[in-house]
């Protein structure tokens, strides 16, 4: 391998590296690359593409997100919301007789609609905020944006970079190692 | 092979190609374009056609606002309700705009959960198009409560009258249904949203643009770890739209079902009422999306002839289930040898409002059966216009159940007609002005194709793409 050149320095080379980028073209070399940095050991790594990449995850040695058990609870927490708000009122504070129909648990079908509706709501909200939480967002700035060729991430451009806080992390050999994987455009990025 | 299309035809043999599937992006477009293509739409100086469109859809929204500001100063007696037709046109128009909104839910979680892969390119545009026919929606039932400032009675807080909601009744059942379908659709629409935003917010040039779509990305970066949570949060709010798209306009017929009014009183409704609102949301999302392709005609690689012709065949099975439906209606008025039901049917056909209720039928179950022949599906004029047919057979279709079952119930003394004020009239021509304002802005600042899914859908985006498979 020929000896690592000095790299490209994006964002303010005073400040603190965040760790060590590179690009590829298609989305098969990133997930080539993913594979590899996994089974390299690295764990603080992430990779970019303008859509979603079907079997990602096992490349780069992620868990199936725990978004799903977070949003049964959500779930559990509307149907429960909405079992006290049909029957506390319905059948304990006001009692209310419409067409001589009963007020105590017999009177469970009609409220069914509400129970539904509510165990809905209260999914796709979590489903939405869970997401925004477990993936930092809202985030109006991020060490990755000081990096102009980044812009491409959402365009046509595959990324991938490598923290330095890894353990593993050291300047010199992700580079070299990126370069190995067929990386283009190494570049150190650094935290604001 | 993987499930991504195959492009060199050439090399395979005729078995083979009988089984591989058409390439859902024509011309082999690459990610590069696509992006550019659908953000140039947005960016791109402001069409000359588009003020010229804008401008009577804001004139008519100006009059819907009058109307309404009208109705509330004097009262919703401006309209031509009265007994015993007390729901009319308003709500006439209420379970239009919210059947139409449907074919959107199911364009973006029905068709995601299944895997049918070309939704992708029209998902977006049916999505808003969902969002705004509920906003349409909303106006009926919010007036027809008729003194509007009472309208947060329907919300279920303490009050001093010591009154709570009656949670058995239907009525009430639609206030959670609707506000928790279009609070789920919103929710599902800007999710989808957030990385298109980002190429946005990427590809922005002004100061404006920079910061209004990147306050709206979020600080979306497309990283892996994102996705995966993202992917997930993605499926799951699909899985929740599906039942509850399905339970909207069942929850909509209760309002019927749930009565003893002959016509209204069928356990049939909200199969019927499912499959018409899909049936007649598709019909509007061609509607919409023909013009809107033709005017930006590179769009045609994305939404292709393909998805046009399925989108006809779902036509013609909805509007066919819904045929069934009305066939099963007067079979079961018969057979239940129940004299008021089979009277309330016979007036449907023969009575005052024969004309409509014979509009319904050809237009709901016979003119879309020109559908059979592929030429009709495969014609873009053709498919427009043959789509008008159920966009005005669906609001015949609920006239029809609401006006003529009340117009004639038990007792000859109760009878009596509809007659349409011009604050009916005018209120719902304001809806369409509405709607196509809403839809015009959205074509204006927010990509109306879903750029990320449709990347996803080319070749060589699955990551075996090329390789040694």
């Amino acid at each position: 391998m020929e000896a690592s050149t000095e790299m490209n320095v994006a964002g303010d080379p005073q400040s603190q590296t965040y760790g060590v980028a590179a690009e590829f073209d298609t989305a098969a070399q990133l997930f080539h690359a993913a594979e590899k940095i996994r089974d390299a050991g690295y764990k603080k790594f992430d990779v970019f593409s303008p859509f979603p990449i079907h079997g990602m995850d096992d490349a780069m040695g992620l868990k199936r997100s725990l978004l799903g058990k977070l949003i049964f609870c959500g779930g559990l927490t509307g149907f429960l919301t909405a079992v006290c708000l049909t029957f506390i009122p319905s059948s304990f504070i006001y009692p209310l007789i419409v067409a001589g129909k009963p007020t105590n648990l017999f009177t469970v079908p009609a409220f069914f609609p509400i129970m539904f509706e509510l165990t809905i709501l209260f999914s796709a909200f979590t489903a939405v905020f869970g997401m925004f939480i477990m993936n930092g967002l809202p985030r109006l700035n991020h060490p990755m944006f000081n990096w102009e060729r980044f812009k491409k991430v959402s365009d046509d451009k595959f990324f991938c970079v490598i923290e330095m806080k890894d353990p593993k992390f050291s300047e010199r050999d992700v580079q070299d190692f990126l370069q190995s994987l067929g990386g283009q455009n190494i570049t150190k990025v650094q935290e604001d | 092979m993987s499930e991504a299309t195959v492009i060199d035809q050439e090399k395979l043999t005729p078995e083979e190609k009988a089984i591989v599937r058409p390439p859902l992006v024509l011309n082999e477009r690459t990610y590069g374009w696509i992006g550019n293509y659908v953000s140039s739409i947005v960016e791109a100086k402001t069409p000359i056609w588009w003020w010229v469109c804008l401008l009577p859809c804001v004139l008519l929204t100006g009059v819907l606002g009058f109307c309404i500001v009208y109705l509330i100063a004097t009262g919703v007696g401006v309209w031509g309700n009265n007994h015993p037709v007390g729901w009319a046109w308003d709500i006439t128009n209420f379970v239009f705009w919210i059947g139409i909104g449907h074919a959107g839910t199911l364009i973006s979680a029905i068709l995601f959960l299944t895997r049918q892969k070309w939704r992708t390119s029209i998902n977006r545009a049916a999505e808003a198009m969902t969002l705004f026919a509920v906003v349409c929606a909303a106006i009926y039932p919010g007036l027809h409560v008729g003194r509007v400032w009472m309208a947060w009675f329907l919300a279920p807080v303490p009050n001093a009258n010591g009154i709570w909601q009656n949670f058995r009744s239907p009525l009430l059942w639609d206030v959670f249904a609707v506000s928790t379908y279009f609070t789920v659709s919103v929710l599902f629409w800007y999710t989808g949203l957030i990385p298109d935003l980002a190429t946005l917010r990427d590809r922005a040039t002004t100061k404006i643009r920079k910061f209004a779509y990147g306050v709206l990305a979020l600080g979306w970066r497309g990283g892996n770890r994102q996705w995966r949570h993202y992917e997930m949060a993605y499926l799951l709010l699909a899985g929740l739209s599906t039942p509850l798209v399905l339970s909207v306009h069942s929850v909509v017929s209760f309002d019927f079902a749930t009565s003893v009014i002959p016509g209204w009183h069928t356990t049939i409704f909200p199969p019927y009422f499912v499959a018409g609102a899909i049936f007649g949301g598709f019909a509007m999302v061609l509607t919409i999306m023909i013009p809107a392709c033709a005017l930006y005609k590179p769009l045609h690689d994305l939404v292709t002839i393909n998805h046009v012709d399925k989108m006809c065949k779902v036509i013609v099975f909805t509007g066919s289930i819904v045929g069934y439906a009305y066939i099963m209606e007067l079979f079961m008025a018969w057979y239940s040898a129940n004299p008021y039901e089979k009277a309330a049917f016979w007036y449907r056909a023969f009575g005052p409002y024969w004309w409509a209720y014979w509009a319904m039928m050809f237009c709901n179950v016979i003119a879309p059966q020109i559908f059979w022949f592929k030429y009709f599906r495969t014609h873009l004029v053709w498919v427009w216009i043959i789509c008008q047919f159920p966009n005005a057979g669906m609001w015949y279709e609920r006239f029809v159940i609401i006006a003529t079952t009340l117009a004639r119930d038990f007792t000859p003394s109760a009878w009596g007609q509809f007659h349409p004020t011009w604050v009916d009239i005018w209120m719902f021509i304001g809806t369409f002005g509405l709607f196509g304002t809403l839809f015009l802005l959205f074509i204006r600042f927010l990509p109306m194709i879903c750029m990320f899914e449709v990347k996803a859908v080319l070749p060589e985006a699955d990551p075996h793409h090329g390789g040694k498979h």
